[in-house]
C-alpha cells in the first residue's frame, strides 16, 4: 500500500477526500453489521421457539403445525443425511477433474474445459430442480432404484436402506442432485489448490521415476491437504444451504420413520420453502425461524472452517516459496 | 558367493523389480482412467441438463409467452408480467448492492489493507458469499416484511440486492489489487487527491474486472429464487408498483413447475429455458469480456 503525501487544502478538496473516505468504510462496516443483523433479527424472531423448547428442539421430532408443537430432528437428519450423499459422490469425482485438469489435460484444452465446469455451478438451482424432478427423477427410479431394490431388497439391514417405494422422489436423488451441484465448487477449489504446488517438487518426483498418480499421491496431495479439505466444506457448505433444487425432489414429507434412502423426507431448507409463507405468527414462524437459525450457524461454522484451512495453505505457501 | 549365484540373484531382483514397475503402471492408468471418467461424469450432467432444457424450452416458447399474463390453470397464456418483476427487481438490486459492493471493494483494497477491521470484512464477505441464500430471505422477511405487514416488490429488492454485495466485493477487491502500485504512485506524484486517485486511477484501470463482477452478480440473483419466496411472493397480475406483491420468473416457474397441470408445466419450461440462457450467457460474456481486456 501506498500512503498519498499530504495534499494541498486548497486543490485537492479534503472535504471529499474525506467523504469518499468515509463512504467506502461505511460500506465495509456494513458487510460486518449485515452478518450480525441476520444473526440478531434470525434469533428475536425465533425467540418463541427458542424459549419453549430450547435445545430440545434439535432431537425432537414431532411437528404437527395444527397441534402447535415441533421439533426440528426430521429436518435436521433430511439435511445431514443429503450432505453426506452428495459429499460421497462429489468427493471423488470432484479429485478426479482436478486431477484431470493439473496433470493430464492437453494444454488447449485446460480453458474450455474449466469454463464447462464453472458453468456448472452457474445454472441456477430451480433448474437443477425442475431438471431432477421432472426428467432425472423417472430415470433414477426405473435404472436405479428399481435394480437396487431387487438385488438387495431381501439383505437384512442393507434392505432397509432400498425399502419403500423407488418412485424417484427422496433422499437419495436430492443427495445425487446436490453432489451434482456442488461438484463444480469443489473441483474448482482443488483444481487451483492442486496448481499452487510448486513444480519443482513435482518435477523431482517425476525425476526420480515417479508415476502421475504417484506424484499426485504423494506429492500434490500432502502438499495441499488443507486447501483440499477447504474446499470440500465450501462445498458442504453449499450443500447444506442449498434450497431449490432439494426442495423439488425430496418429497416434502415430515418422516423419519423408516431409514430408507428412496423414502420421501424432509430437509431445513424445503421446510422453509414450502412452510414459511403460509406460516401463521407465533409460534409455527418462530419454530421455522429457529430451523433458519440453526441452518445458518452450521453454515457459519462449515464455511469458517474451510476459510481457515485455505488460508492456511497460503500461509504455507509464503514461507516454503 | 559365485558368479552363477550373483547372476541369479540379480535375475531374481530384476524380476521382482519389473513386478513391482508393472503394478505402479497399472495402478497408474487406473487413476487416470478413472480421472477422465470423472471428467466426463461431470460434462454429461452439464449436456443432459442443457439439452433437456432447450428441448423441451423450446417446444413450450411461443410469442404468447413473452406478451401475456400468467394464466390461471388449463388456460392459455404467457409470463410476461413474471419477466418484467424479475427484470425490475433485478436491475433495482443491482443498482442498490453494486455501488455498496464496489465502495467496500475499494476500502478493502485502497485505504485499509491489513487492519482487523479490513480482514474481520474479508472473512465476513467470504461467509456471506456462500450462505445459504434462503437465510437472506428469512432475515428480509425478519425486518421488512413483517414490519410494513405485506410482501412487497421493494422487500425482493432488498434481498437480492443483500446477496449481490458480497459478490461485488469480492471481485472489486481482486481486480483493484492487480492495478500496479506504480500508476497509483505516479498520480500522487501529479498532486491528485485520493478519491481522485480511486475514480480516474486505479478503479479505471480495473474497470473491466469491475464489471464482470456485477455481470456475475447479477446472473447469480437473475436465478435466485429462494430469497424471493417469502419476501417478494408472487403475483398473478402484472404490477408495476413496488409496494406490492411481485411476480417473478424463478418463483412462477417453482409455482407452476410443482403444480400438476400441463399448461404450467409447459410454462415452467419455457421459463427455465429463458433463465438458463440469460444466465448461462451472462456468465460466458463477462468471461469473454475479462478475457479479451485482460491482453
Amino acid at each position: 500500500m501506498t500512503t498519498p503525501p499530504r495534499p494541498k487544502a486548497a486543490r485537492s478538496g479534503p472535504v471529499f477526500d474525506r467523504i469518499f473516505a468515509w463512504l467506502a468504510k461505511g460500506s465495509a462496516i456494513f458487510t460486518l453489521v449485515m452478518l450480525i443483523a441476520i444473526l440478531a433479527s434470525l434469533t428475536i424472531s425465533a425467540w418463541p421457539a427458542i424459549a419453549k423448547y430450547g435445545l430440545g428442539f434439535l432431537t425432537s421430532t414431532t411437528w404437527d403445525p395444527v397441534k402447535e408443537d415441533f421439533g426440528g430432528l426430521v429436518m435436521i437428519y433430511g439435511t445431514v443425511m443429503t450432505s453426506f450423499i452428495a459429499l460421497l459422490i462429489a468427493v471423488p469425482v470432484s479429485f478426479g477433474i482436478a486431477l484431470f485438469l493439473t496433470e493430464l489435460s492437453p494444454a488447449w484444452l485446460k480453458r474450455p474445459l474449466g469454463t464447462a465446469i464453472e458453468l456448472l455451478a452457474a445454472v441456477p438451482s430451480i433448474v437443477y430442480g425442475m431438471w431432477g424432478l421432472l426428467v432425472f427423477s423417472p430415470v433414477l427410479s426405473t435404472y436405479v432404484q428399481q435394480p437396487l431394490q431387487a438385488a438387495f431388497g431381501d439383505v437384512p439391514y442393507i434392505g432397509a436402506l432400498f425399502s419403500g417405494a423407488p418412485v424417484g422422489i427422496g433422499i437419495l436423488s436430492a443427495g445425487i442432485i446436490l453432489a451434482i451441484m456442488i461438484i463444480p465448487f469443489i473441483a474448482a477449489v482443488m483444481r487451483d489448490v492442486f496448481e499452487v504446488t510448486p513444480t519443482l517438487l513435482k518435477e523431482s518426483a517425476y525425476g526420480l521415476g515417479a508415476t502421475t498418480w504417484e506424484v499426485v499421491s504423494k506429492v500434490v496431495l500432502p502438499y495441499t491437504k488443507s486447501g483440499v479439505v477447504g474446499g470440500i466444506m465450501l462445498g458442504l457448505g453449499r450443500a447444506i444451504g442449498e434450497t431449490m433444487a432439494v426442495t423439488f425432489v425430496i418429497g416434502n414429507f415430515n418422516q423419519l420413520d423408516s431409514l430408507s434412502l428412496f423414502q420421501a423426507a424432509n430437509s431445513i431448507t424445503s421446510a422453509l420453502a414450502n412452510e414459511f409463507a403460509e406460516a401463521g405468527e407465533g409460534l409455527h414462524q418462530g419454530a421455522l425461524m429457529y430451523l433458519g437459525l440453526v441452518l445458518f450457524f452450521i453454515t457459519f461454522v462449515i464455511l469458517s472452517l474451510s476459510k481457515l484451512l485455505l488460508s492456511q495453505l497460503r500461509k504455507n505457501e509464503g514461507a516454503k516459496s | 558367493m559365485t558368479t552363477g549365484e550373483m547372476l541369479l540373484k540379480a535375475a531374481a531382483l530384476e524380476q521382482t523389480r519389473s513386478v513391482k514397475y508393472a503394478k505402479r503402471k497399472r495402478v497408474n492408468q487406473i487413476a487416470l482412467v478413472m480421472a477422465l471418467g470423472a471428467m466426463a461424469f461431470g460434462l454429461f450432467w452439464l449436456f443432459w441438463i442443457l439439452f433437456e432444457t432447450v428441448r423441451l424450452g423450446i417446444e413450450g416458447l411461443t410469442m404468447a409467452t413473452l406478451t401475456q399474463m400468467t394464466p390461471p390453470p388449463n388456460d392459455e397464456g404467457g409470463l410476461a408480467n413474471a419477466i418484467y418483476g424479475s427484470f425490475l427487481m433485478v436491475t433495482l438490486a443491482t443498482c442498490v448492492g453494486a455501488p455498496i459492493g464496489i465502495m467496500a471493494g475499494i476500502y478493502l483494497a485502497e485505504y485499509d489493507t491489513k487492519s482487523w477491521l479490513a480482514s474481520t470484512t474479508r472473512f465476513v464477505n467470504d461467509i456471506l458469499l456462500s450462505a445459504p441464500s434462503i437465510v437472506i430471505g428469512l432475515f428480509v422477511y425478519a425486518v421488512v416484511v413483517s414490519r410494513f405487514k405485506s410482501f412487497s416488490g421493494w422487500a425482493g429488492v432488498v434481498a437480492l440486492a443483500l446477496i449481490v454485495i458480497p459478490v461485488v466485493i469480492r471481485t472489486t477487491e481482486n481486480m483493484l489489487q492487480l492495478v500496479p502500485p506504480g500508476l497509483r504512485e505516479a498520480a500522487y506524484a501529479l498532486g491528485a487527491p485520493k478519491w481522485k486517485v480511486i475514480l480516474s486511477i486505479t478503479l479505471k484501470a480495473a474497470r473491466a474486472g469491475v464489471i464482470t463482477g456485477v455481470m456475475l452478480a447479477v446472473a447469480r440473483i437473475a436465478g435466485e429464487t429462494a430469497p424471493l419466496l417469502f419476501t417478494a411472493l408472487s403475483n398473478q397480475f402484472w404490477t408495476s408498483s413496488l409496494s406490492q406483491p411481485m411476480a417473478s420468473l424463478p418463483v412462477t416457474i417453482f409455482k407452476f413447475a410443482m403444480s400438476p397441470y400441463e399448461n404450467w408445466q409447459k410454462l415452467a419450461w419455457a421459463g427455465v429455458f429463458l433463465i438458463t440462457m440469460a444466465v448461462l450467457g451472462l456468465n460466458i460474456l463477462a468471461r469473454l469480456w475479462a478475457g479479451s481486456n485482460k491482453n
